[in-house]
C-alpha cells in the first residue's frame, strides 16, 4: 500500500481559506487607487494625425506662454470623439477644419462661408478662431515616379488606370465629402478600393503595395517619401482652413489662442510637420513656431523614464480597477449563472455576447452614453465588459464541476445555502475562479492598450503615436513593457494560486 | 420497540420512472436496518428521502412522531448523521476541519469538540497524528473513518450510511465492517444501512429490508427471507449469492 506523505503538525488555517475572494481583492485595491488630477488647467484636445499633436503643442504653449495652465489630451481620435469630448466639456479646445466642420459636424450638403459656420457653432455653445492661415484640404497622393511614368498629374486622369489599387483611410471612405462622392463625380472606375490606416497607408504606398492613397494637403509624407499631389481639377474638395474651436474659457485664454490666427501658411505648416516627424517629437517642432530665442530652447520634454511611469501606472489603474469591478460583479454572477435555468444561461449568454463584440467598436459606441465620454471611466467600463466572461464562466463551470456526492454531504450535514457556499463550493471552485480571473488580467492588460485611442492613456499612447509617425522604435517603447507587464501579471497570479487555493486542492 | 422514522405511503418519481413506489417502513430504535437489494432498487432513494436531498412526490416521513417538512429538516440534519461511499470529505479541508465543521458552525466550545474529537478517534480507530491531514493524503479505510467521525461528532440519534464500504479493498473493508459493528453496538445507535452485498447485510443487519423495483419487497430476519419468502424474488435474489452464504 502506498504512504500518504506526511506532512507538518497541522494547524486549522479554515478561516484563513474561507476568504481567499475577499484576500484577492484587498491585494487588487492598491493598482486600482485612482489618482486624481489636482489642477484645472486648459484642456487642448488633438486628433491622431501629426498635424493635429502639432498645433495641439503650439496651442498649449500659446497658452503657457500668456500665464495660463494648459495640459494637451494628444491623439485623442477622429472627428466626432474631439467634439463630443469638447461639448461634454472633457476638453476645452482643439484644432479643426472648416470642411470637417461643414461637412462632419454641421452635417451640411452645401458649401458654407465662414460666417454662417461660425453661427452654427454658436447655437453648440462652441465658438471659432479665425483661420490660423493654411489650407490642409483633403487630397489624392501617387507615388512620383509611378505618377510620371504614366503621366497622371489629376484626379481626372486616374480615369485612363482603372487597373490602379487605392488604399484609403477609413474615415475618407465614410466622409460626406469623402470617396463616395468623389469617385461619382469624377466617375473614377477604380475596382479594388481598401480601408488602411493613414501612417500605415504610407508605407503600403512606398513598397507598392497600394497606388493611390488620401492625404492631407500639408503631410509632411508628402515631402519625405518624394509623391505628387493629385491636381483637383474639378474642385471636388471643400476648403480645409484649420481653425481651433474652443469652449468658454477665460478672456485670458481665448486672447491667447486667437494670437495664433493668420499665422501659419501651408510652407511653415508643412515644414512643422516634417519636424515633428523627424524628431519624433511634437513639443520641438510646436517650438519651432515660436521661433528660435522665442521661449524655451527645444527640449525633448518629459524623460523616457517619467513618461513610461506614467504610462505604466495609468495602464495598471485601467486594468486593475476594471478587473476589480470585474471580480466583484462576476463571481456572484457566475454563482447565478452556475444554478443553470434561463438566467444562468441569459447570464453566461451575455457576457459572450459582449466578448464578441470588437474591442474598438465597443469603446465607440460607449464613447456618445453620456455618463462615460471621453473618458478613464469608458476604458475601464469596456475592459470591465471584457474581463467579465472568463471569470463569470469559470465560476460557474468551478462551481458546477463539485461532485454532486460532495455537494449533497454539505447539504446533509446540516450546513446553511450561504456557509455551503463560502466554506465548501467556492474554496473547492477556487482554483477554475482564480484562473478565469487570470486570464481577465491578461486580456485587460493587453486591450487596455485601446484605451489611448479615446485619450484615456496608458501604454497604448506611444504605440498610438507610433502608429501615427510609422515609427517602430516608439511603438515598442508602449508593446515591449505592456507585453511585459502582461508576463508579470501572469507570474503575480501563478504566485497566488499558492496563497489562495486550499492546500488540499493542490496535493 | 418503538419507531424513530417511519415512512408513510411514500412515493418518488423521476419524469417516467417510479424509483419509490408507495413504500411504508419503520426504522426501529437501537438497532441496524440493513436496505438491500439490486442497483436501482430505491434502496438510496430512500436513504435521500429521509434525509430530505429529495423531496418525496407524496406520502409523508415522521421522525420522532413528528412529520419532517423541508422547513423542519434543516435542525433535523444535525441529529442524523449521514455517510456515503469514501467518505464524502470536502477535499479542501483537513481531516479535523471536516469532522469539526458542523459543530464550529453552531458554536460548540472548543475544549468540548477537542475531547469529543480525541473519543471519536478512540472509537474510530483513528490516530490522532493524521488529523492534520488532508483527505487525499490519507488512504480509503482512514477516510472513511474520518466519514464516520464527522457523522457521529454531535452524538445524531440516526446514522445513514449509503454504501460506505463499497469503494474498499476486500482487508481493508473486512476490518472496518468489524470496527463498525463494534462502534454501533458500544452506541446502541440506531441505524440505516444500505449495501447491496448480502454477506454484509448479514453481518450488520438486526433487520433486513429487502427492496426490488422500488418497493419493500420483504422485511425480517435472514432466517425469515431464507425460510419464508414473501415472493420468489426473495429466494431468486438470496440464491444468487448462495455462496457467500454457505461459508
Amino acid at each position: 500500500m502506498k504512504l500518504p506523505r506526511p506532512i507538518g503538525v497541522g494547524r486549522d488555517r479554515r478561516a484563513r481559506r474561507a476568504r481567499p475572494i475577499v484576500l484577492l481583492l484587498l491585494l487588487l485595491i492598491p493598482v486600482a487607487v485612482v489618482v486624481s488630477a489636482s489642477a484645472n488647467p486648459v484642456t487642448i484636445g488633438s486628433k491622431k494625425f501629426t498635424e493635429s499633436y502639432v498645433l495641439g503643442e503650439i496651442a498649449r504653449r500659446a497658452l503657457n506662454d500668456a500665464g495660463i495652465a494648459a495640459e494637451h489630451r494628444q491623439g485623442m481620435g477622429g472627428t466626432i470623439i474631439l467634439w463630443q469630448a469638447l461639448q461634454g466639456g472633457q476638453i476645452d479646445a482643439y484644432p479643426e477644419y472648416t470642411g470637417t466642420i461643414a461637412q462632419e459636424i454641421l452635417k451640411t450638403g452645401q458649401q458654407l462661408s465662414f460666417e454662417d459656420i461660425r453661427d452654427a457653432l454658436a447655437e453648440y455653445g462652441v465658438a471659432i478662431t479665425e483661420p490660423l492661415g493654411f489650407d490642409n484640404t483633403y487630397a489624392l497622393v501617387m507615388r512620383r515616379s509611378e505618377a510620371q511614368r504614366r503621366g497622371i498629374r489629376t484626379i481626372s486622369d486616374l480615369r485612363q488606370h482603372p487597373e490602379l489599387k487605392f488604399g484609403l483611410t477609413h474615415e475618407f471612405l465614410d466622409r460626406q465629402d469623402g470617396w463616395r462622392p468623389l469617385h461619382e463625380r469624377y466617375a473614377l472606375p477604380q475596382q479594388s478600393v481598401i480601408g488602411i490606416d493613414h501612417a500605415l497607408g504610407y508605407s503600403a504606398l512606398a513598397n507598392g503595395s497600394i497606388d493611390v492613397k488620401d492625404a492631407y494637403s500639408t503631410d509632411a509624407k508628402i515631402e519625405e517619401n518624394d509623391l505628387v499631389v493629385l491636381e483637383d481639377d474639378l474642385r471636388f474638395f471643400p476648403k480645409y482652413e484649420a481653425v481651433f474651436l474652443f469652449r468658454s474659457m477665460s478672456p485670458g485664454a481665448i486672447t491667447a489662442l486667437r494670437r495664433l490666427e493668420g499665422t501659419l501658411d501651408e510652407k511653415r505648416m508643412i515644414h512643422l510637420n516634417v519636424e515633428a516627424e523627424r524628431t519624433k517629437n511634437y513639443a520641438f517642432a510646436a517650438n519651432l513656431y515660436f521661433g528660435p530665442g522665442k521661449g524655451s530652447a527645444p527640449s525633448m520634454g518629459e524623460s523616457f523614464p517619467h513618461k513610461l511611469a506614467r504610462w505604466t501606472l495609468r495602464h495598471l489603474e485601467l486594468a486593475g480597477f476594471s478587473l476589480l469591478l470585474a471580480v466583484i460583479i462576476g463571481v456572484p454572477l457566475g454563482i447565478v449563472a452556475s444554478r443553470g435555468g434561463w438566467i444562468g444561461q441569459g447570464i453566461l449568454g451575455f457576457a459572450s455576447v459582449v466578448q464578441t463584440i470588437p474591442s474598438l467598436a465597443l469603446l465607440a459606441l460607449l464613447v456618445p452614453v453620456p455618463f462615460f465620454g471621453i473618458s478613464m471611466r469608458t476604458a475601464i467600463a469596456a475592459l470591465f465588459l471584457y474581463g467579465l466572461l472568463p471569470i463569470v464562466r469559470n465560476t460557474a463551470s468551478g462551481l458546477q464541476d463539485i461532485p454532486r456526492s460532495l455537494r449533497e454531504s454539505a447539504v446533509a450535514l446540516g450546513l446553511g445555502p450561504f456557509t455551503r457556499l463560502r466554506e465548501i463550493y467556492l474554496p473547492m471552485a477556487s482554483r477554475s475562479i482564480l484562473s478565469g480571473i487570470k486570464t481577465s488580467a491578461v486580456i485587460n492588460i493587453g486591450t487596455a492598450t485601446l484605451a489611448a485611442l479615446i485619450g484615456a492613456g496608458g501604454l497604448g499612447e506611444p504605440i498610438l503615436s507610433g502608429l501615427n509617425l510609422n515609427d517602430h522604435a516608439t511603438i515598442l517603447e508602449g508593446a515591449i513593457p505592456a507585453a511585459l507587464l502582461a508576463l508579470l501579471v501572469q507570474w503575480l497570479f501563478d504566485v497566488l494560486d499558492r496563497v489562495l487555493i486550499p492546500k488540499g486542492l493542490r496535493i | 420497540m418503538s419507531a424513530l422514522v417511519k415512512l408513510i405511503d411514500v412515493i418518488k418519481r423521476y419524469a417516467d420512472v417510479t424509483a419509490l413506489d408507495s413504500t411504508n417502513l419503520s426504522i426501529e430504535r437501537g438497532n441496524t436496518t440493513v436496505l438491500i437489494g439490486p442497483s436501482g432498487c430505491g434502496k438510496s432513494t430512500l436513504l435521500r428521502l429521509i434525509v430530505r436531498l429529495i423531496e418525496p412526490d407524496s406520502g409523508s416521513i415522521e421522525f420522532n412522531d413528528e412529520t419532517i417538512t423541508s422547513d423542519t429538516i434543516a435542525k433535523l440534519r444535525r441529529r442524523i448523521g449521514y455517510v456515503i461511499q469514501e467518505g464524502g470529505l470536502f477535499p479542501h479541508l483537513t481531516a479535523r476541519a471536516n469532522v469539526l465543521l458542523m459543530a464550529r458552525h453552531i458554536g460548540k466550545a472548543q475544549d468540548e469538540m477537542q475531547n469529543r474529537l480525541v473519543e471519536l478517534c478512540d472509537l474510530t480507530r483513528f490516530s490522532v497524528d493524521l488529523l492534520s491531514r488532508y483527505p487525499l493524503e490519507l488512504s480509503g479505510g482512514q477516510r472513511q473513518r474520518v466519514g464516520l467521525m464527522r457523522a457521529l461528532m454531535l452524538s445524531p440519534e440516526l446514522l445513514l450510511l449509503d454504501e460506505p464500504l463499497g469503494a474498499l479493498d476486500p482487508l481493508v473493508r473486512a476490518s472496518l465492517q468489524k470496527d463498525l459493528k463494534g462502534i454501533f453496538a458500544q452506541l446502541r445507535q440506531t441505524v440505516l444501512f444500505v449495501t447491496h452485498d448480502l454477506a454484509e447485510a448479514i453481518y450488520f443487519g438486526d433487520k433486513i429490508v429487502l427492496m426490488n423495483d422500488g418497493r419493500v419487497v420483504q422485511k425480517g430476519s435472514i432466517a425469515d427471507l431464507r425460510e419464508n419468502p414473501s415472493e420468489p424474488f426473495v429466494a431468486e435474489f438470496i440464491n444468487a449469492q448462495r455462496g457467500v452464504l454457505l461459508t
